[in-house]
């Protein structure tokens, strides 16, 4: 057991490969903070990233890790964590890996409710492929596959998921540090499929092609958008506009899949020892 | 004695697969696979495996590989539209070195072509449908009996070499039944993959040894370009990491080469055929040998890596070779690259979705072979 976040991440990796002021490290050290918090055990814990800057997390965990293929991350977790129950799998996505090329696999997995904790790494850009538009991109904002505005309608990443099936859905941003940990921690203790969306800044291509340049005005503008929940439920609609509710905003209690399969398997193998006792 | 029972390929290859210790499928249906699917997830929980339908075959073969690493020996099986979809991770089993096992049940393509009638016509998908230079094995089957069989060597190489193995089977012979007697336990072997000794300092990119996930071996697994610990790396090392990927394979091209070779001595004309042609071939040397024709037969299990020596020996004497296939010619073209220009090497190929018959096989045969007599 290890109780340092230091403790959970490859320092000897460092540093990592993000630019400077990116919230994609504030994610990390979050979550490295709640596996500590929770005494996770190292060898019975694992980080599984997709293909993106936020899915190079994989790499700073000293765990299990892997590092799959663009928006797949959620599938080859499905495969994992079927296989070893016992393993605790935290997912690290893009917004763009998890409901852009992934999206079909994201709705399926919440459908699903495996017990797994899937953080998105929400920049409303693509990152590391030099800041192209993201099913998340706000309205009117430029990319670089976007430069006169963006003409398209965003995904709201925590209504989707609650809206598939996710049993486990909370919001937060990376400005919001104890609420990170919190949120994560609780996802991981939940018994089935969790999602934590992360609003974060992505200054070196979100913030430079919408006049954001400063990573700590760009965390503010982020932070000023935000009503936590308690606080959502007292505006009017005209008083929500443009805003994003952030919080705990759904928890459901349903069978966990791998639990599920399992059960299955044992009144599978109960009735054939029946049947072989019978002959 | 077992007693015969009537076999479906489908089922063959599902019940091979159990055999050889699978404890996981994970698919999408799709004709003329799905009984495959069926079948395992009928079966699969009584021996404590899981079998899932996955939302696609991109899917399929990400959960496979992340069982794979869980360390269950996994399986998926798709026709030619899902297996177009799992190219992108087969890379990436290949380059992580996952052993994983793809049967693709052929059908006319390209696209959804025409559904659903045999086709060989994803010879060169398997080698190289996926980006990149990259290690895999091919294997092919022509009777019920011999899907099982292949199924299970399938594992057994994946297991072995840790490498995506792919069986290639077809629409005919995925849906005929015939009478068989399978393999009891215990007839065949049945490999596991090899553990290191121990895990201090181990490497796991290195050898053919494999940790899996939960065992305390803190691995990093990225299909980017790795070193032997699995942190990415660039240039020289990059090409060294693939260079073993692809000589673990290739290097072992003859040994992994399962044949059978028939009246080979004294051929003149040799016929190199695969998968379900091979039945028609079966009938047409027998029917060219009554006629008193020097005809020679090999019958090829494993199409990748390429036997290319072997080709080469048996077809040292020949003055023609043939090369039938349910394609508009894709092995043919390693058969000839192998001969390199000492005989007439010819393709007969057939894309309407029937077999090639035997009268077809025999009618050239006999063409070729009397020509060249007179030339
Ligand atoms: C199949 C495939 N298509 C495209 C890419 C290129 N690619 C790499 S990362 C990425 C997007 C990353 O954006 P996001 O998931 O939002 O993560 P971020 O980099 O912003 O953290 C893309 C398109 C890829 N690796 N694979
Ligand atoms: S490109 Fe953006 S998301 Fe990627 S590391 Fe830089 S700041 Fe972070």
């Amino acid at each position: 057991m290890a109780s340092e976040p230091r403790e959970y991440l490859r320092i000897e990796r460092l540093p990592h490969v993000w630019c400077p002021g990116c919230g994609h490290g504030m994610i990390t050290h979050a979550l490295a903070c709640a596996m500590a918090e929770l005494e996770l055990d190292p060898k019975q814990t694992a980080v599984i990233g997709g293909i993106g800057c936020s899915g190079r997390t994989a790499f700073l965990f000293d765990m299990d890790s892997m590092h799959t293929t663009h928006g797949r991350a959620v599938v080859f977790a499905t495969g994992l964590k079927l296989v070893r129950p016992a393993l605790t799998i935290v997912l690290a996505l893009g917004d763009g890996d998890a409901i852009g090329i992934g999206g079909n696999h994201f709705i399926h997995a919440c459908r699903r409710n495996l017990d797994l904790t899937a953080i998105i790494y929400n920049n409303a850009i693509y990152g590391q492929t030099g800041g192209q538009v993201a099913p998340t991109t706000p309205p009117a904002k430029k990319s670089t596959t976007s430069p006169y505005g963006n003409l398209e309608h965003p995904f709201d990443i925590a209504r989707l998921a609650i809206a598939a099936g996710a049993t486990y859905v909370a919001r937060t941003t990376s400005f919001d540090f104890a609420d990170m940990v919190k949120f994560i921690k609780r996802g991981i203790q939940h018994k089935g499929f969790s999602v934590i969306e992360v609003l974060t800044h992505c200054p070196t291509y979100y913030g430079r092609l919408n006049d954001l340049r400063d990573p700590y005005e760009m965390l503010h503008t982020i932070k000023e958008q935000t009503v936590p929940i308690e606080e959502w439920d007292q505006l009017s609609e005209e008083e929500r506009a443009g805003k994003i509710v952030i919080g705990e905003l759904h928890r459901q209690v349903r069978p966990e899949f791998v639990e599920s399969y399992y059960r299955l398997i044992a009144q599978m193998q109960r009735l054939q020892e029946n049947s072989v006792d019978g002959h | 004695m077992r007693e015969q029972e009537l076999v479906q390929g489908n089922e063959a290859c599902a019940r091979g697969a159990i055999y050889a210790g699978c404890r996981f499928f994970a698919g999408y249906p799709i004709t003329p696979s799905s009984e495959i699917m069926e079948y395992l997830a009928r079966e699969l929980p009584k021996v404590g495996g899981i079998c899932l339908q996955m939302e696609d075959e991109i899917a399929s073969l990400s959960a496979v590989i992340g069982a794979s690493w869980g360390g269950a020996k996994a399986m998926t099986a798709t026709s030619g539209p899902g297996f177009s979809l799992m190219q992108e991770n087969i890379g990436y089993a290949a380059i992580t070195e996952t052993p994983c096992v793809i049967v693709d049940a052929q059908r006319a393509g390209p696209s959804t072509g025409q559904p659903t009638k045999a086709s060989q016509g994803d010879v060169m998908q398997a080698r190289w449908g996926t980006h990149g230079d990259h290690p895999i094995i091919v294997l092919t089957a022509s009777w019920v009996r011999e899907v099982f069989e292949m199924t299970v060597h399938a594992f057994n190489l994946s297991e072995r070499y840790r490498v995506p193995v792919i069986l290639l089977l077809d629409e005919v012979l995925a849906h005929l039944r015939e009478n068989v007697v399978l393999p009891e336990p215990g007839e065949l072997d049945v490999i596991s993959r090899r553990h290191p000794e121990r895990l201090e300092n181990f490497k796991p990119f290195f050898d053919e040894t494999m940790v899996t996930f939960g065992e305390g071996g803190r691995l990093m697994v990225t299909g980017m370009s790795h070193d032997e610990f699995g942190f990415p790396a660039q240039g020289k090392k990059a090409a060294e990491q693939l260079q073993r990927i692809l000589k673990k394979i290739e290097s072992r091209a003859e040994e992994l080469a399962i044949y059978r070779a028939h009246y080979l001595d004294d051929a003149d004309a040799v016929i190199v055929s695969y998968g379900i042609t091979s039945r028609a071939v079966e009938e047409s040397v027998r029917v060219l040998r009554a006629e008193g024709l020097a005809v020679g037969w090999l019958d090829l299990k494993t199409l990748w890596p390429f036997p290319e020596k072997l080709i080469r020996s048996c077809t040292e004497h020949a003055q023609y070779v043939l090369v039938p296939e349910l394609n508009a010619g894709q092995l043919v073209r390693e058969v000839e690259r192998a001969v390199g220009g000492r005989v007439l090497v010819e393709h007969l190929g057939r894309l309407d979705g029937y077999l090639i018959t035997p009268e077809e096989i025999a009618a050239r045969v006999y063409d070729r072979v009397e020509c060249l007599k007179g030339a």
